[in-house]
């Protein structure tokens, strides 16, 4: 094993799962929001949100994320759509918001179907008993449902987060400095196949496992009511 | 208080209700009998609109319900459930339980909310159940948490969906003793239960349902005692 590289290029590492904690916080975040109005636009009563919807989960689950990354990032442009650099995001900025909308629009897609089926696992009950009580159905939904759909549905969408985290490396086609882009570059600078990816892999695999272990603390804490 | 009118209720092709007139006044206590099927509880669930009439009136306090301009929700809050499941909020204490409606719907601070939350659960005599969460307790006790729920809003009406169906035995003595306790202060009460003996003693009126229709209905007493109608004789004689 030869990793002498590392005192010349650690910080390539160090900026790379940096960048892949920023795409994959900013992916989670936007994907949450965007899945829990896919979730109640598919449970809704009104026909043109729920096909919209269905529409929407069918599309990016039937087709493959590198397509999306791809039509986002240089189709859109070229039909005068074009991304913002914010500064805080450093030199790659347009690219960097590309791939975070592709991940977004992707990851949005599952975790729609994971707290749909969240939703629908509450008993129906509940939302009887809230609606009899007075409460509309937004607010029962935000008080009632959609608390305990989050605490069925935690282990998905740890899950779910775990694979935003490994599936972020894809968006290195198109140049973000993350990790996998990164670990990429040591490699061909140096000439050493091998190392450098297994570090990668290494940092990868420790992001995933903290996660995995800080959704295990979160779980045990919600089943408190149980 | 309540007046319905050539109630009807179809799921498809199926008629759950087949015309339901009757007319509550305040103050009643109006136990609801009849096997199962008999469509007692959609009856029960269209006073409140869980379920949608399919014809028909549901006049409540002067204002027919089951209209498009209602206000829904605004109704609900004047018409307390119990059901036969208990519905408690899983993820909330009792005491959060007791008080989300009266807070969220601006009927009361959320100090005044717990008070009142306090009195009642010192009423049904589990003031040191606050800040359990309901799987904490057996089911008589979510059952008269679930009452203390739907009272917190200080309704005009109660309806109750088969309240000690899922209780153990030994457990119905405690949620009916606090039904009666209502029935007492003059709560107007609506009841749909396999108990007869409440039935008979806590009941202002009684009425038998079957196949959809009310059979038979009167002092709970002479029914039980002298039904007139074969159906109501049948059914009586099986669970009596």
């Amino acid at each position: 094993m030869n990793f002498s590289f590392l005192p010349k290029y650690y910080n390539f590492f160090i900026i790379g799962a940096k960048n892949t904690v920023l795409l994959a916080i900013f992916t989670v975040i936007l994907g949450v929001v965007l899945g829990v109005f896919l979730a109640l636009m598919k449970i809704s009563r009104n026909k043109i949100l729920n096909f919209v919807s269905t529409a929407y989960i069918e599309v990016i689950r039937g087709t493959p994320l590198l397509v999306q990354i791809f039509i986002i990032y240089y189709g859109l442009p070229a039909i005068g759509i074009n991304f913002p650099a914010p500064a805080f995001l450093g030199e790659y900025g347009e690219e960097f918001v590309a791939g975070i909308v592709a991940l977004s629009i992707n990851s949005g897609a599952y975790v729609a179907e994971i707290i749909r089926s969240g939703i629908q696992s509450v008993d129906k009950g509940q939302m009887e008993a809230s609606r009899s009580l007075g409460l509309s159905y937004n607010s029962t939904m935000r008080h009632i449902i959609i608390p305990q759909a989050l605490k069925n549905i935690l282990p998905a969408l740890g899950n779910e987060f775990i694979v935003v985290i490994k599936e972020s490396s894809i968006v290195s086609v198109i140049g973000i400095h993350e990790l996998m882009y990164n670990a990429n570059t040591v490699r061909g600078n140096t000439f050493i196949p091998l190392e450098p990816l297994l570090i990668a892999a290494a940092i990868y695999f420790v992001l995933t496992f903290t996660l995995s272990k800080f959704l295990g603390i979160a779980e045990r804490r919600m089943r408190v009511s149980d | 208080m309540i007046e319905v009118k050539k109630l009807i209720k179809d799921f498809g092709k199926l008629k759950v209700l087949k015309g339901i007139d009757v007319h509550i006044k305040k103050g009643e206590v109006v136990v609801v009998i009849g096997p199962s099927g008999s469509g007692k509880s959609t009856f029960l669930r269209c006073l409140n609109l869980l379920e949608e009439p399919t014809g028909g009136e549901v006049i409540f306090e002067g204002k027919k319900i089951n209209d498009k301009k209602t206000d829904v929700d605004l109704l609900r809050q004047n018409i307390g459930m119990v059901f036969q499941q208990f519905n408690l909020f899983p993820h909330m204490t009792v005491l959060e339980n007791i008080t989300l409606a009266p807070v969220k719907l601006k009927k009361a601070s959320k100090e005044e909310a717990q008070k009142i939350a306090v009195d009642l659960l010192n009423q049904v005599g589990l003031e040191d159940k606050a800040g359990a969460y309901p799987n904490q307790l057996s089911g008589g006790q979510k059952q008269r948490i679930a009452i203390v729920r739907a009272l917190a809003m200080s309704p005009d009406v109660m309806l109750f969906d088969e309240p000690t169906s899922s209780l153990d035995p030994e457990m119905v003595g405690e949620v009916l003793e606090v039904m009666r306790e209502l029935a007492r202060d003059e709560m107007t009460m609506i009841v749909v239960t396999h108990e007869m003996g409440f039935a008979r003693e806590v009941g202002t009126r009684l009425m038998f349902m079957d196949d959809g229709k009310i059979v038979e209905e009167g002092i709970p007493k002479e029914v039980f005692d002298n039904p007139r109608h074969r159906r109501t004789r049948d059914f009586l004689r099986k669970v009596l």
